[in-house]
């Protein structure tokens, strides 16, 4: 009974770190036709950024980790804008294009940041009580659990308020469903691309400094590691769709903890037969629409 | 139908609001535009006419910059070919497009709030008023999901979000397309009032609803512009219409069975003729 609630938390909480990077990726590509590869590279930076300004006041303090997590996500969101002013928009509705060069950034990236960090992992000074566990019901829950958890419902709470509340949600919403009719209400939608990434890359940021909490070390793959799962549950969310990508990193990352433990750590074999399955019987996804 | 009157009550200004010089147009490589010239007056109801798949949407498109274009498109005396959708649009381009295109997944309240623009040619309290006593419908339905509105009342949110502006002409996409004849006129009402403040571009395939509304036509066949005039001239010659529109002004539609947008119902003997002359099959 405690491992079954020892594997349920850390599955929603690995869920969670999906979910940051699935999040942002399903924004984008709902709203812009993008899948955005170099996603992964936000999170890497973001991870590695956010650790540096956490040493620089205190591995391990409170103060540090707070330090780390905001950096992470606001470099995670320079990153992106950056991305899209860069690269993206000059492909405008090029979407293949666009597609290529989120590649090629990814594959850019990664080699940059062996060649600054080195293509080991590092380990890292965690905060003492992230390093600890908690006693629920019997099992005993690492505390990175918990906070991955509060980090993701924060962001998917932060982002379904700006969707629904915000002159620039509704635009964002407007545009998933018919990008050519909001520029023809005299919209100019290419602000609301940058914005996405922004916000998509903050989410990946984040989830880059709470991923090296939860792995003890940060490396210039983790980025990419994490990113195959994010496609997985973004596509078995339903692309384009938030609540999609929230249901599925959840459904995704248990199944796997469940695999991995009671079925010869078979979890990453199970997602992909999942994936397989939900693209036979459901291709648009848990919560896509049809197209 | 009386006369011009009532859209007329301004002076003719000088030069026309929109002018289109050779414009041509391409969809996935398809030249589907071929060297387009007119003008659309400063008042009333240009009418952009034209068997199906001519071009008529197409052309609309190309001036909004919404499909690859060249060609001269001249609003108010200022080029504006080069300019992208959403800069025309708030040089005071009302757009209403083919088949509504409202956001169904967002509320009524919110397709209109999205429309709202600022500046010169933006959203002001009396053209909300006037879309209000338009609309009654739309408020009452504010919170409803536009998705799940009858296709008239998606009509009236099209056409609402063109009229909360205040536009220096209203391109209008084929209105009346797969609406029931009562709704038919409730959007040419809706025409009727707005071609009184603003003028309009309007493609329609019901010559009923023309012979209602339009001043002046220009038809379109094959990509290219084959006649412009007064609009009576054209309704008054059913030779014309038939040349130009491919009908038959008798009782039957040239094409057999009656379809969504010929309103030829209920109506007296005198007016079947001209109900009758409407432009048989659906879109372009």
């Amino acid at each position: 009974m405690s491992t079954l609630i020892l594997l349920l938390v850390t599955g929603v909480g690995l869920g969670g770190l999906y979910f940051l990077v699935a999040s942002g990726l399903s924004l984008i590509y709902g709203l812009m036709g993008v899948l955005n590869f170099a996603h992964g590279s936000f999170l890497t930076l973001g991870a590695f950024a956010g650790l540096a300004a956490a040493g620089a006041v205190g591995a391990g303090t409170w103060g540090g980790l707070l330090l780390g997590l905001l950096v992470g996500a606001l470099t995670g969101a320079a990153a992106a804008a950056l991305t899209e002013l860069g690269l993206i928009r000059p492909l405008y509705n090029r979407h293949i294009e666009q597609v290529l060069v989120t590649v090629g950034l990814s594959l850019a990236t990664v080699a940059l940041f062996e060649g600054i960090w080195g293509p080991n992992p590092r380990n890292i000074t965690g905060n003492a009580w992230l390093s600890d566990t908690t006693e629920l019901l019997g099992a005993r829950i690492p505390n990175t659990a918990f906070l991955n958890i509060l980090a993701a419902a924060l962001v998917l709470g932060g982002i379904v308020a700006f969707l629904r509340y915000t002159r620039y949600g509704l635009i964002i919403r407007a545009g998933v469903e018919n990008r050519s009719m909001v520029t023809a209400l005299g919209i100019d939608v290419r602000k609301a691309f940058t914005l996405v990434f922004a916000v998509g890359g903050a989410a990946a940021g984040l989830g880059g400094v709470l991923a090296a909490q939860s792995l003890n070390y940060v490396s210039p793959h983790m980025g990419a590691s994490l990113l195959i799962f994010a496609f997985i549950v973004t596509v078995i969310g339903g692309m384009g769709s938030l609540t999609g990508a929230a249901v599925a990193s959840v459904v995704v990352a248990v199944l796997q903890q469940l695999a991995n433990s009671y079925l010869n750590n078979s979890g990453d074999l199970i997602v992909v037969l999942l994936l397989a399955l939900v693209l036979l019987v459901r291709p648009s996804g848990l919560m896509g629409r049809t197209a | 139908m009386s006369e011009h009157s009532p859209r007329l009550d301004r002076p003719q200004e000088a030069g026309p609001v929109l002018s289109v010089r050779g414009l041509s147009a391409r969809i996935a490589g398809q030249q589907v535009v071929h060297d387009v010239s007119f003008d659309v007056a400063a008042t009333g109801v240009t009418a952009l006419l034209g068997r199906n798949g001519v071009g008529k949407t197409s052309t609309l498109k190309a001036v909004m910059g919404l499909i690859e274009r060249s060609g001269e498109v001249v609003l108010d005396g200022a080029r504006v070919d080069a300019e992208r959708t959403e800069r025309i649009v708030c040089r005071g381009v009302g757009y209403v497009p083919e088949d509504r295109e409202v956001f169904a997944g967002l509320t009524v309240a919110e397709n209109l709030r999205l429309a709202e623009r600022v500046g010169d040619h933006g959203t002001s309290p009396a053209r909300k008023r006037l879309v209000a006593d338009l609309f009654p419908d739309l408020t009452q339905r504010a919170q409803q999901r536009a998705g799940t509105l009858s296709g008239g009342q998606q009509q009236m949110v099209s056409l609402a979000r063109a009229l909360l502006n205040e536009n220096r002409i209203l391109l209008v996409d084929e209105p009346t397309k797969g609406l029931a004849p009562r709704i038919v006129s409730e959007v040419a009402d809706a025409l009727a009032a707005a071609a009184r403040t603003v003028p309009i571009l309007l493609v329609e395939q019901n010559l009923q609803v023309i012979d209602r509304l339009a001043d002046r036509v220009v038809v379109i066949d094959a990509g290219r512009v084959v006649h412009t005039g007064p609009a009576r001239e054209l309704l008054d010659d059913q030779a014309m219409i038939q040349r130009f529109l491919g009908v038959h002004a008798e009782n039957e539609p040239a094409h057999g069975e009656p379809v969504p947008g010929a309103a030829a119902h209920g109506k007296g003997a005198h007016d079947q003729v001209r109900e009758a002359a409407t432009i048989a099959e659906g879109g372009e």
